[in-house]
């Protein structure tokens, strides 16, 4: 089970590097025109082709682009110079901790708001939630996070705008609006998930058996429907920590963090073709990661998967 | 309105009963919010075709007398840091969310439908082939395929629609492989090859007029993601480019002075989150009618 799993993020890795290695050469025609800009001399096209190996057969680049992966080699920014595994070294923890964050936030959050939701079905707190539900949904996270960075950050001045922080404290403190931004549009996905998987289960026979025997109602929500009904909750939860992440590109952007996603944005903006590569590549192995995770986590949350083996 | 994840990636369900009629009279009568959300919509195609008309000032002419001015008679939204109207700027900026929203499920829909039907319709290595790769896209949020696609093909509106397009490729795979694969199960189909007819006529005049119920479905399901993923490309700078307005680059425009002035971050972003709230309502209205099971 768990070996096919592996097998098949292998697979996807493969597909993914494929995917980006494609995208990045040969879609746009000319790697070294978009990099350097249309205004671009033949003897800088020519040097710069020179310089990351363009000039050889695309299947050697291929190979070679693998290698590089394999060796963690993700070439130098064009800009700075600087080494991008380094770079990624700094970046990517401020990443991780954001997203980590914030998914705890939404768990936090979502997951009661989704039981009393689905308890008081039709009633008032129910519709409150769902409409607030509704609101994280439609609502642009970029937008929610300038909101949130307008009243708290520079109205109520409470948090820092900008910048990661580095001591342990101050990180935790950077942290704060950027991860309550992301939290509660996490929130939304998972109450509405966690409703409508409760409402599920609540209609199964095992619940109403329970509820006949006496069973308290919490007990019976907790123990035994809410166990049932996050199974789903599991399953769609890979798909929102990847929105989530996507969404974190942004979010660096608004609070001036640090992080891949701000390293993407950068590469983009300068036209840094090996950076735009290497956070392209970081967020293609994040989806391929939190994706095994749940492949896993959903077989050992439902036991029947261990036993019978296939969904 | 229903509890969904349609609006962020999650798939929608698969209409494979072929649905009943749905007229646009029928979903405007559903319920008040979602005559309001049709309302609504109608309103925003009117702002976005008569802009030049209904735009009290040019939306990229600059006025160094009157910048960053808050919201007044002359200027309803205030003036950004180049002393631009932005209650023009966001009417300007509706063109190309709707144009995008439009045309990108669209897109999607012409080729993913090609590639589903072929797939459903022969089976065998391509099905297995499309099946495996679109498993793998179907593993990416929408918003991040997109982001990979425009920074590879550098931005631009018309890049944009490949890109948002290309992101909702294998959701239109999989609802045509499926409807496909029910309708070929049909006795009227194996008639039909009894009677000689070639592949191409049968998938003609057969397969897709089956299957074009759910399809468009799913197509009006997306005209909001594609708009909210509009403006986070925008906002990254792979989309519209400045002075151009979009939504979503407006936004990006006003962070450098969000301390001075945050009239267009928020007039900006209240109009992307009304436009994606609107769509929404109408596109599960649409869902409900169709599907009356995916209702609580």
């Amino acid at each position: 089970m768990i070996v096919r799993r592996i097998l098949d993020a292998l697979i996807t890795v493969f597909l993914v590097l494929t995917f980006v290695f494609v995208a990045m050469r040969v879609l746009p025609g000319d790697p070294a025109v978009a990099a350097l800009g249309d205004y671009a001399t033949a003897e800088q096209l020519a040097a710069f082709r020179e310089r990351f190996g363009l000039n050889a057969p695309l299947w050697q680049q291929y190979v070679q682009f693998f290698v590089n992966i394999a060796r963690l080699d993700f070439g130098t920014s064009l800009i700075s110079g600087e080494s991008i595994a380094m770079m990624l070294a700094v970046n990517l923890p401020y990443t991780i901790e954001l997203s980590v964050v914030a998914m705890l936030i939404g768990i936090v959050i979502g997951v009661p708001a989704g039981v009393i939701s689905a308890r008081r079905r039709g009633k008032a707190a129910d519709y409150i939630a769902r409409v607030l539900a509704l609101a994280g949904f439609c609502i642009p996270d970029f937008f929610l996070g300038a909101l949130i960075l307008i009243v708290f950050g520079l109205q109520l001045d409470m948090f820092p705008t900008m910048g990661g922080g580095t001591t342990f404290d101050e990180r935790l403190y950077h942290l704060v609006l950027p991860a309550m931004t992301l939290g509660l549009i996490m929130a939304a996905f998972t109450s509405r998930l966690t409703r409508s998987a409760l409402l599920e289960v609540l209609k199964r026979d095992y619940v109403r058996t329970a509820r006949s025997k006496g069973i308290a109602e919490h007990w019976v929500i907790y123990r035994h429907a809410l166990r049932n009904a996050l199974i789903p909750v599991v399953t769609g939860f890979g798909i929102y920590i990847l929105t989530m992440l996507s969404g974190s590109i942004a979010i660096e952007l608004i609070f001036s963090r640090p992080g891949v996603g701000s390293m993407l944005v950068d590469g983009i903006t300068a036209r840094d073709y090996p950076m735009v590569q290497s956070g392209l590549l970081v967020f293609a192995l994040f989806v391929v990661v939190v994706n095994f995770s749940m492949d896993v986590l959903y077989t050992l949350i439902d036991p029947r998967l261990r036993a019978g083996g296939g969904r | 309105m229903s509890a969904s994840g349609i609006a962020l990636g999650a798939a929608p369900a698969i209409v494979a009963v072929r649905p009943q009629r749905v007229t646009l009279w029928s979903i405007v009568a559903k319920d008040w919010v979602t005559s309001i959300g049709v309302l609504f919509i109608i309103l925003l195609c009117i702002i976005a075709i008569a802009a030049p008309w209904i735009a009290p000032f040019d939306p990229v002419r600059q006025n160094m007398m009157a910048m960053s001015r808050p919201p007044s008679a002359q200027n309803w939204f205030g003036t950004d840091r180049y002393g631009r109207d932005i209650l023009s700027r966001v009417i300007y900026g509706t063109r190309p969310s709707l144009a995008l929203g439009i045309a990108a499920p669209l897109l999607a829909g012409v080729f993913g439908t090609l590639i589903g039907v072929l797939a459903g319709y022969f089976g065998g290595w391509i099905d297995r082939v499309t099946g495996r790769l679109s498993d793998v896209l179907m593993a990416f949020p929408s918003l991040l395929i997109g982001i990979m696609i425009a920074a590879a093909l550098g931005p631009g509106f018309t890049n944009l629609v490949v890109a948002i397009a290309f992101a909702f490729l294998p959701r239109f795979i999989r609802v045509a492989r499926a409807s496909t694969m029910s309708v070929r199960s049909e006795p009227y189909i194996d008639a039909a090859i009894a009677a000689g007819q070639t592949h191409t006529r049968i998938l003609l005049s057969h397969v897709l007029p089956n299957i074009s119920g759910p399809l468009v479905v799913v197509a009006t399901l997306w005209v909001a993601t594609a708009i909210r993923i509009e403006a986070s490309l925008s906002f990254l700078g792979l989309g519209t480019q400045p002075p151009e307005p979009s939504w979503g680059n407006i936004i990006r425009d006003g962070l450098t002075e969000m301390l001075i002035s945050p009239w267009s971050v928020i007039s900006a972003g209240v109009a992307v989150t009304v436009c994606v709230l609107a769509f929404n309502m109408v596109g599960d209205a649409i869902r409900d009618l169709l599907d009356p099971q995916s209702k609580d």
